[in-house]
């Protein structure tokens, strides 16, 4: 076992090293600031529609008094809804010439004025175009009425008990942690170990396999192979973190701490979600070997990495049935199923208090791990190793 | 069952040993019943033709891959992974990582044999300097020439010391003063007590070096034993020139001796020369030249392996 593990080490050191001391890495490490990057610029350009479609502005043409009184009523409907949602209101002073006024106002572009309220709040009257914007007209309609009559406007006192959380609210925001660990864990994966697929490609082009071959069983090549590119990936992630674009965003909105507590708490968790990162790799990581094993050349790797990530997909999606439901049949047979089990767990984590199934999980995924790493060994030896013509199952002649 | 009994028994006493190889590929047999005795310290030469089953027996003693059938025994062990820290191998296909420095490259494969990293790395630097590439060392193996490269991965294949070394075709792609370099550094392991298999093409290197060659065509083994029994199963040739055209002495001339030119050229009687050359003497010959050659292992090889075994050797090119 000992010579097994130190073959596996030697393998991983080799590749671990070629890997992050290689330049590509650096591309590797950069790679999330792309969809940073585009994120900015869509983000900018999103900003920039979103402010010419924002809710209109409409100039009141009032007396100081009445001006203030219906800025009231949109401060105090401000508290129900949000205020970015509420027409804007500017105040302009009635001038003698009321129409070449209205006239002027309608023809301004900083800022876009969408109507003219003009009449006070005795004689009110709009002038502009709502057309298609019903509710910006009923707003107006009711910050008028509570303008008119702010006593009536005033809310209720609502004496209000906190507790810190309701069942309904408790397992609809547990749902939530429970989702967004999936997805962390769906996308971490789905962009770390595609890797897997190319990684025997090296050995088989250039022939060192054969050496390697003769001097180590290929269970260790494939284990050494895997964990390296696990702790590359980890190298990556710790590196990205590290940068603070997560860690900023996080702290921005409040860090975790805005989530609710899953069930298994904070600590519990995140430990959690280290591990099933690990085996949810590790799996699929293994699976992809033992296909990317079967290629001799990268256009066969590119061409199996399309299935390969469809596969990747429908597997998240069967993982995501245990949201919300974690006991449901189709729940526990996401846990069960080796490729989904990481993900569905970590969702379970959220929602379900309780150890006991995370320790037996863990110990199942890592058999399959161990199972399918052998099968992958096996099969790389019987149908890649082989000095004669390659037997592929679709081309074999029936008995 | 009583077969096994005796391999066992003899087993201790071989480095390699291998009774009854098969492998089959999808309906082709490969190797044919392959039995094969080495002993420790030897030099072992597995000679044939391309296609002959050279590198996939060697395939199966290495351990890549398993034969279908027959029994292998590698340094004592059934399973040759198990001695893997004691075997160095040289495949035919050469590869080395390109951009893997040259001392680490042979480092690395030291590594893979069990050896620790930095004692690699120390010996790879004194290997390197003594076969002149100490300058080389720190260089990516890309920036090699071929010739360098393969140097690079032989020194892999001994840096750990091995008790075995097996070579599949280790001549090929050398140039002449590469190979020469290389057969000194066999003569040398083999000196310091390391069995050595070398598979080749090439009769010449085989001849040159091995004590004991497996003669192997058609994925059976035609001969296995010592390169001077491979000659003895041929009589040496004698060729004689005579003064005289006719006489007495041509009674000494066997049956079957051909002209060729001015020459006789028969096989040495079983006797030996010194009967044919009293009766040439005796009978007036008249002797202007006599040569006795002793048969190559080329001759034997035609004799063993068939005419067509032969040819086929013929075809490629003799480094």
């Amino acid at each position: 076992m000992m010579r097994f593990l130190r073959s596996a080490f030697v393998i991983a050191r080799r590749d671990f090293s070629a890997t992050v001391l290689s330049k590509a890495f650096i591309f590797f490490l950069l790679g999330p600031l792309f969809p940073l990057l585009l994120g900015g610029v869509f983000g900018g350009i999103g900003a920039r529609v979103a402010s010419q479609t924002e809710q209109p502005v409409v100039a009141v043409v009032s007396s100081q008094q009445d001006f203030e009184r219906l800025s009231a009523a949109r401060d105090q409907l401000g508290q129900a809804l949000d205020p970015d949602a509420l027409v804007k209101l500017i105040h302009y002073p009635p001038e003698p010439d009321l129409a070449a006024q209205q006239q002027r106002l309608l023809g301004t572009r900083q800022p876009p004025i969408r109507a003219v309220l003009s009449g006070g709040l005795d004689h009110p009257r709009l002038t502009g175009s709502f057309d298609g914007d019903p509710a910006a007209l009923g707003q107006l309609r009711l910050l008028i009425a509570n303008a008119r009559a702010p006593e009536q406007a005033n809310a209720t006192i609502l004496p209000v008990t906190t507790v810190r959380a309701s069942s309904g609210s408790l397992a609809k925001v547990r749902a939530l942690t429970g989702q967004i660990g999936q997805m962390l864990l769906f996308f971490l994966t789905i962009l770390l170990s595609g890797m897997l697929l190319s990684q025997l490609i090296e050995e088989k082009s250039n022939k060192i396999i054969e050496v390697i071959a003769a001097a180590v069983p290929i269970d260790a090549l494939f284990v050494g192979k895997l964990f390296a590119m696990l702790a590359a990936s980890v190298v990556g992630i710790v590196v990205w973190v590290s940068a603070g674009a997560l860690l900023i965003q996080m702290v921005k909105h409040g860090g975790v701490t805005t989530l609710p507590p899953p069930a298994v708490g904070w600590p519990g968790f995140l430990a959690l979600a280290v591990i099933y990162f690990a085996m949810n790799y590790l799996l699929l990581g293994a699976a992809f070997l033992t296909i990317g094993a079967q290629a001799s050349t990268v256009r066969e790797v590119q061409t199996m990495s399309m299935p390969v990530t469809f596969a990747q997909v429908l597997i998240f999606g069967f993982a995501s049935t245990v949201i919300g439901n974690p006991d449901s049949t189709e729940g526990l047979a996401a846990a069960v199923f080796p490729l989904s089990s990481p993900m569905a767990m970590i969702a379970r984590a959220a929602e379900q208090p309780g150890w006991w199934p995370h320790v037996l999980a863990i110990l199942w995924q890592a058999l399959w791990v161990a199972l399918i790493l052998h099968w992958g060994s096996k099969l790389f030896r019987k149908t890649v190793l082989k000095s004669g013509p390659r037997t592929r199952w679709w081309k074999r002649k029936p008995a | 069952m009583l077969r096994r009994a005796q391999h066992e028994r003899t087993a201790d006493r071989l480095a390699v040993e291998a009774i009854d190889l098969v492998k089959d590929f999808d309906g082709t047999r490969a190797v044919d019943g392959v039995s094969l005795a080495v002993p420790p310290g030897s030099i072992y030469g597995l000679l044939g033709p391309n296609g002959a089953g050279k590198t996939t027996t060697l395939r199966i003693l290495i351990g890549i891959i398993d034969p279908s059938s027959g029994i292998r025994r590698v340094l004592g062990r059934e399973r040759p992974l198990d001695a893997a820290q004691e075997i160095g191998y040289l495949p035919e296909e050469r590869g080395l990582y390109p951009a893997m420095h040259a001392r680490d490259a042979i480092a690395f494969m030291g590594a893979l044999r069990g050896m620790p990293i930095a004692e690699g790395r120390r010996r790879a630097d004194a290997l390197l300097a003594e076969h002149n590439l100490g300058d080389w060392a720190k260089k990516p193996i890309r920036t090699l020439s071929k010739g360098m490269a393969q140097t690079v991965q032989l020194l892999g294949t001994i840096i750990h010391k091995p008790r075995l070394i097996m070579l599949d075709e280790p001549f090929a792609g050398l140039d002449a003063i590469n190979q020469g370099r290389l057969e000194e550094l066999i003569r040398r392991e083999a000196r310091a007590g390391v069995t050595i298999i070398f598979s080749t093409h090439v009769i010449a290197h085989a001849e040159r070096l091995c004590e004991r060659v497996a003669i192997i065509a058609r994925g059976k083994v035609a001969f296995d034993g010592r390169v001077d029994d491979a000659r003895a199963k041929l009589s040496s040739i004698v060729r004689l020139r005579t003064r005289a055209s006719d006489g007495p002495w041509r009674s000494a001339i066997p049956a079957g001796a051909r002209r060729e030119g001015d020459e006789w050229v028969f096989e040495l009687p079983a006797a030996g020369p010194e009967p044919l050359l009293k009766a040439l003497i005796d009978g007036g010959a008249g002797i202007e030249t006599l040569a006795i050659e002793r048969p190559g292992l080329h001759d034997a090889f035609v004799a063993i392996a068939g005419n067509r075994a032969a040819a086929e050797m013929g075809q490629e090119k003799v480094q």
